[in-house]
């Protein structure tokens, strides 16, 4: 906290928005105008419910999606202004671990292949150092080092996860997104995977937006938290403010909902009735509206303004002084 | 989809999986003694497959001359033999052809949106054509030699392959494996190469298979109809197409070639269907 540049933002994300055109020219409003910050070393968990648009915004910050406006001001520089080929040497310092542990190792290649190709990409010469740096990379994640001749398809979930998340330090990123990583797992192995990723972020100094839809895993790892519903920011603060003093209905039912380890707890919210509303048509004004047990007709008028509530805590919910 | 994204057999399985399928496992043991009489042909017959004798025309089949001989005094045995050799090449050479072009274009219109529409309407365009007419055409225009029937079978056929190639690519460009090597700053061409390609081998050693077999039989049909290879060249095709003048008098000079492309296209497929059945699951109901 003494050095000024710990509070300069690695990044900061403004303006964040991306558009789809679905069959037939519909638009859909996947993420809307999405803003927030992640200091250095921090770790900013993403929350939502599935269609919220969380994982198309932690896609778009490493533009596997190309972001339809906005700016990304990575390390000083706009990296949604960066032409496809300088985007390439932005690559290494950005990147993901996926939330299918399946899906995101290429059946075909040994696990030696799967990361020599991150090491490719940071330039490393072929020979035995690599093998070294490769079996240095299996340990960090907590794999022997001799797994790497063998193929994807013979590696547990958890074992597939760390694989991949040897993958994305292979590249010594400053960043990484994690978009889901435990969600795919069994709930036993969840634990570990979270543990490994935040000693990981610790000793490594990592700076990581952790993409959720579950609240509890975000409290545990997460510095600050951004909550996003059907495209757009409802709060965002630090997590510690966050939890204790929700200031946002969806917030307040997102929290409700999530279990706690506490069975004399009386439930104090309904939990949310319905389904997310299609991005293709959002709901006027507040996109919350048509959920929200506090609506009132003024929500369907305005799209809140993001209040700045202190302490960077930020809210975008025109009642929510009565919370 | 989800053998493809798993992919959970693989290349040493592969012979103990065609074993537990009997009908697959006898097409693969017949085509591999096929190949080898027509590799091994010197050796097993003793007579010259162009050595004319005008004293034993027509001959039926005997001990001398197993499957007889044919209207100059050839032994059609040896000839079926050295035939196999051209007619397993060309269906070969064609599946290899038609794999160049057909994967390019699939690779292509799956892999780039942009060019989904213009390359999947000129395969739309191209199989909307009767094979067989638009194989001749081709041969009509390039002219009737050995690599020209090979073009013009591998630009019939390609189109097939691009489809296949086409539909896995669109499934495997969405998975996070080569989101990740994007994510890694890998260039496109090897991100196609080793994570789009290399993840559609099995589909495309189907489609090969059934390739391979269409293509022995649509050289045949070629050859028989004279806008094949020439007819001076023995392939099942052009053996056929001399023999049938003689169909009355001396039936076997027709019947043996005709049976060793039976046998031949009958073992591909059985193969085909087992590699389809086990490789691809999702081929096995469409078709």
């Amino acid at each position: 906290m003494t050095q000024p540049s710990d509070d300069t933002p690695l990044l900061s994300v403004r303006g964040l928005t991306k558009h789809f055109t679905g069959r037939g020219g519909q638009i859909v409003h996947a993420v809307e105008d999405v803003s927030f910050d992640i200091r250095r070393g921090t770790t900013v968990g993403l929350v939502g419910e599935s269609g919220s648009g969380k994982t198309t915004a932690g896609r778009s910050i490493l533009r596997l999606v190309e972001p339809s406006s906005g700016q990304a001001i990575f390390d000083g520089t706009d990296i949604f202004a960066l032409k496809p080929g300088e985007m390439q040497h932005w690559r290494k310092r950005l990147q993901i671990v996926f939330q299918d542990p399946y899906s995101s190792l290429n059946p075909r290649l040994r696990i030696e292949a799967i990361i020599g190709e991150a090491l490719d990409a940071r330039g490393y010469p072929r020979g035995a150092r690599r093998r070294e740096r490769i079996a240095e990379l299996l340990t960090l994640v907590g794999l022997s080092p001799d797994y790497s001749r063998r193929f994807p398809h013979e590696f547990s979930g958890g074992q597939r996860q760390r694989i991949g998340i040897a993958r994305a330090l292979a590249v010594e990123p400053d960043f990484i997104v994690a978009d889901e990583p435990v969600s795919a797992l069994d709930v036993s192995v969840q634990a570990q995977v979270l543990n490994l990723l935040g000693e990981l972020q610790q000793n490594l100094g990592l700076t990581m937006l952790f993409i959720a839809h579950d609240l509890s895993v975000v409290e545990y790892l997460c510095d600050e938290v951004v909550v996003m519903y059907l495209g757009r920011v409802m709060e965002r603060g630090p997590s510690r403010q966050v939890y204790a003093q929700p200031r946002h209905p969806y917030t307040r039912a997102l929290l409700a909902t999530a279990p706690v380890p506490d069975p004399t707890r009386k439930r104090t919210h309904v939990p949310l009735q319905g389904d997310i509303p299609s991005p293709i048509n959002p709901p006027s004004g507040c996109v919350f509206r048509t959920r929200c047990p506090m609506a009132i007709e003024a929500c369907a008028q305005v799209i809140p303004p993001v209040e700045h509530l202190g302490g960077n805590h930020h809210v975008a919910c025109i009642r929510h002084g009565e919370l | 989809m989800a053998a493809i994204a798993q992919g959970g057999f693989r290349e040493p399985n592969l012979l103990m999986k065609m074993a537990s399928r009997p009908t697959a496992m006898a097409g693969l043991v017949i085509i591999i003694v096929m190949i080898a009489l027509a590799l091994l042909a010197p050796v097993i017959s003793p007579y010259d497959p162009a050595q004319l004798a005008v004293r034993n025309r027509l001959l039926p089949p005997s001990w001398q001359n197993l499957f007889g001989t044919d209207d100059l005094g050839r032994d059609v045995f040896t000839r079926v033999l050295y035939s196999g050799r051209t007619s397993i090449t060309v269906g070969f050479a064609v599946v290899i052809f038609a794999s160049i072009i057909g994967v390019f274009l699939g690779l292509m219109a799956g892999f780039f949106r942009r060019l989904d529409a213009p390359v999947s309407r000129l395969i739309d365009a191209m199989m909307a054509f009767p094979d067989i007419l638009l194989a001749i055409a081709l041969v009509a225009a390039l002219g009737a030699s050995a690599t020209n029937v090979v073009i013009a079978l591998g630009v019939v056929y390609a189109p097939r392959l691009a489809r296949v190639v086409r539909a896995s690519t669109l499934v495997i460009r969405e998975l996070p494996y080569v989101e990740a090597a994007r994510a890694l700053g890998v260039p496109t061409p090897i991100i196609l190469v080793r994570h789009v390609l290399r993840n559609l081998t099995s589909p495309l050693l189907v489609q090969a298979t059934f390739i391979f077999a269409n293509a022995i039989l649509a050289e045949a049909g070629l050859s028989f109809l004279g806008v094949g290879i020439s007819p001076d060249i023995p392939t099942w095709g052009t053996m056929i197409s001399v023999g049938r003048q003689y169909l009355d008098q001396a039936p076997w000079i027709m019947w043996f070639p005709g049976g060793a492309i039976i046998i031949t296209v009958l073992s591909l497929q059985l193969v085909g269907d087992g590699l389809r059945d086990f490789l691809d699951p999702r081929l096995a109901k469409d078709v």
